[in-house]
């Protein structure tokens, strides 16, 4: 028998797994069809572009909704739902390997001297490979055991990088785009709102 | 200069490679050259049965494959229709491009607003096949159908005053839901200097695939500049004016720190923002190495020789 407090953080586990492995799911399939019957489907005319930035864009909505969970919980006053918070992380830093992949592979194809170039010209690579940097650490010491070696207080102030890095990845994203678009402004509010709870809660308790 | 002669360009359809070759280039082998990610035609297996089936055609692409016409027509930078490459496919249906009139000024002799069939007589039509070079490092290789720009311009009869020639599009907020958004400084305006107009190489096409342009292409009517970056290939043209100084070119006048009046393909010249030596061909896994000038050196160079193309991108 499962106790209640268990069942219902797997069943929330459960379902944010299958959700949030939709777009992997999706692109493993239209690849192997386009290597199969070489029509790239819904990807289009350029596969590689929209694989790279599928990920990239499902990459940034994850680390904005590792950063929700726990104003969401306080939210809708459910606690317990930040048990799904490292699942979310994890998904996030998962996503942002593939796009790291999707780009190094697919796009310049192990070209590690056109990859340099464009780490140190284009700066927006600049700041999206200094995000994934920032991100490791947080993956690496995600596990229980690790919370313990590395003690929780430490492991509290390495985790608040996630505010600095979903900072920089909206800027990777904002410098990224042609033209004056407003996506990157929405994705700049919706940060600064959790950010803004999270700073007003943190008065709230520390008075 | 006579037109009369042969183009060096110009290469015969028995040179174009058989179609089962092509086909069988598209295996998805890792590490052979550049495989194929769906199809890419060769010239000869054009469909004869469209609009403008018997025209005389050039392959100035080299034999490189044309893309596939699925491709092209649902691979677009229209944003006027939305800036999702699969907007204006979706979108452009809104466009009403009959009757369709183009409004000529400035220094010239014939000034007024002419009917597209006036403007572009049926019996010029030709068909190029040319490479097509976007500024975000893809490309495409279209079988254009036009007229030299060259010889329109001719007709036009411009003065000594015109040194520049500028071109704008349509801004119908009506017809076009992009133009609610300030997403360029509309209407999208472009330019050419007299002489890079006078080449043989710009044409003003009204239709592509051997059919009519279809919306999301910049129909009815539109130009085809082969070797600067694809932006300033300016769609559904309805003012051509002659002018003195250099004219407003939107992606230059939106952000000048990335976009220039030339614009032309430069592998030595990045973007501020993305290197510009290779590129992505559209229907291909590798990417291929950028030629200058889009590999239309041999016609343009002399355009710009002691021009620094750094300076003026």
């Amino acid at each position: 028998m499962i106790a209640p407090a268990r069942r219902r953080i797997l069943i929330l586990k459960g379902f944010l797994w299958l959700l949030l492995s939709g777009p992997t799911l999706y692109l493993a399939y239209y690849w192997q069809a386009l290597v199969v019957t070489g029509d790239p489907g819904p990807m289009g005319a350029n596969p590689i572009e929209y694989t790279t930035r599928l990920l990239g864009d499902h990459a940034l909505r994850f680390l904005v909704l590792t950063l929700a969970v726990t104003s969401v919980s306080r939210l809708i006053k459910k606690p317990w739902i930040v048990g799904a918070r490292r699942m979310v992380g994890l998904f996030a830093f998962a996503m942002v390997v593939l796009h790291m992949l999707s780009y190094v592979v697919l796009d310049l194809y192990f070209d590690w001297m056109a990859i340099g170039r464009d780490i140190l010209k284009r700066n927006f690579i600049t700041v999206g490979l200094l995000s994934f940097l920032m991100l490791l650490p947080l993956a690496v010491t995600s596990t229980k055991a690790m919370v313990k070696r590395v003690g929780a207080k430490r492991w509290q102030k390495l985790h608040s990088l996630i505010y600095f890095i979903n900072i920089l990845v909206v800027i990777h994203y904002a410098m990224m785009v042609r033209g004056n678009r407003i996506e990157p402004l929405i994705y700049m509010m919706i940060v600064a709102v959790l950010m803004l709870e999270r700073y007003f809660h943190a008065r709230k308790t520390l008075k | 200069m006579p037109i009369i002669q042969k183009p060096d360009w110009a290469i015969g359809e028995n040179e174009v490679t058989p179609k089962s070759v092509y086909l069988n280039r598209r295996t998805f082998m890792v590490g052979v050259g550049s495989a194929a990610l769906g199809a890419t035609l060769p010239s000869s297996s054009l469909a004869a049965t469209g609009r403008y089936a018997n025209l005389s055609r050039q392959d100035m692409a080299q034999g490189e494959g044309v893309t596939d016409q699925k491709f092209a027509t649902s691979y677009n930078n229209y944003y006027e229709f939305g800036t999702d490459k699969s907007d204006p496919a979706q979108t452009a249906h809104s466009l009403i491009t009959s009757p369709w009139t183009i409004d000529v000024s400035g220094a010239c002799a014939k000034v007024g607003r002419f009917d597209i069939e006036k403007l572009i007589p049926p019996s010029l039509l030709e068909e190029r096949i040319y490479r097509l070079r976007c500024v975000e490092a893809w490309s495409m290789v279209i079988p254009w159908v036009g007229v030299p720009l060259a010889k329109v311009i001719e007709a036009l009869q411009p003065t000594s005053n015109a040194k520049y020639v500028a071109f704008e599009t349509l801004a119908d907020k009506a017809q076009m839901p992009g133009l609610r958004k300030g997403i360029l400084n509309w209407p999208y305006r472009e330019g050419l200097r007299m002489d890079e107009a006078m080449n043989p190489l710009p044409l003003l096409a009204v239709g592509m695939y051997g059919d009519r342009l279809p919306h999301q292409n910049g129909a009815p009517l539109r130009l085809v500049v082969p070797w600067k970056y694809g932006f300033k290939s300016i769609k559904s043209i309805v003012k051509i004016h002659f002018q003195e100084r250099e004219p407003t070119c939107t992606w230059a006048d939106t952000n000048p720190r990335e976009y220039g009046f030339y614009s032309n393909v430069n592998p030595a010249v990045d973007h501020p923002r993305w290197s510009q030596a290779s590129e992505r061909r559209i229907g291909e896994f590798r990417r291929r190495d950028t030629l200058m000038f889009n590999g239309y050196e041999k016609q343009v160079a002399h355009l710009y020789a002691g021009m620094n193309l750094k300076k003026h991108f």
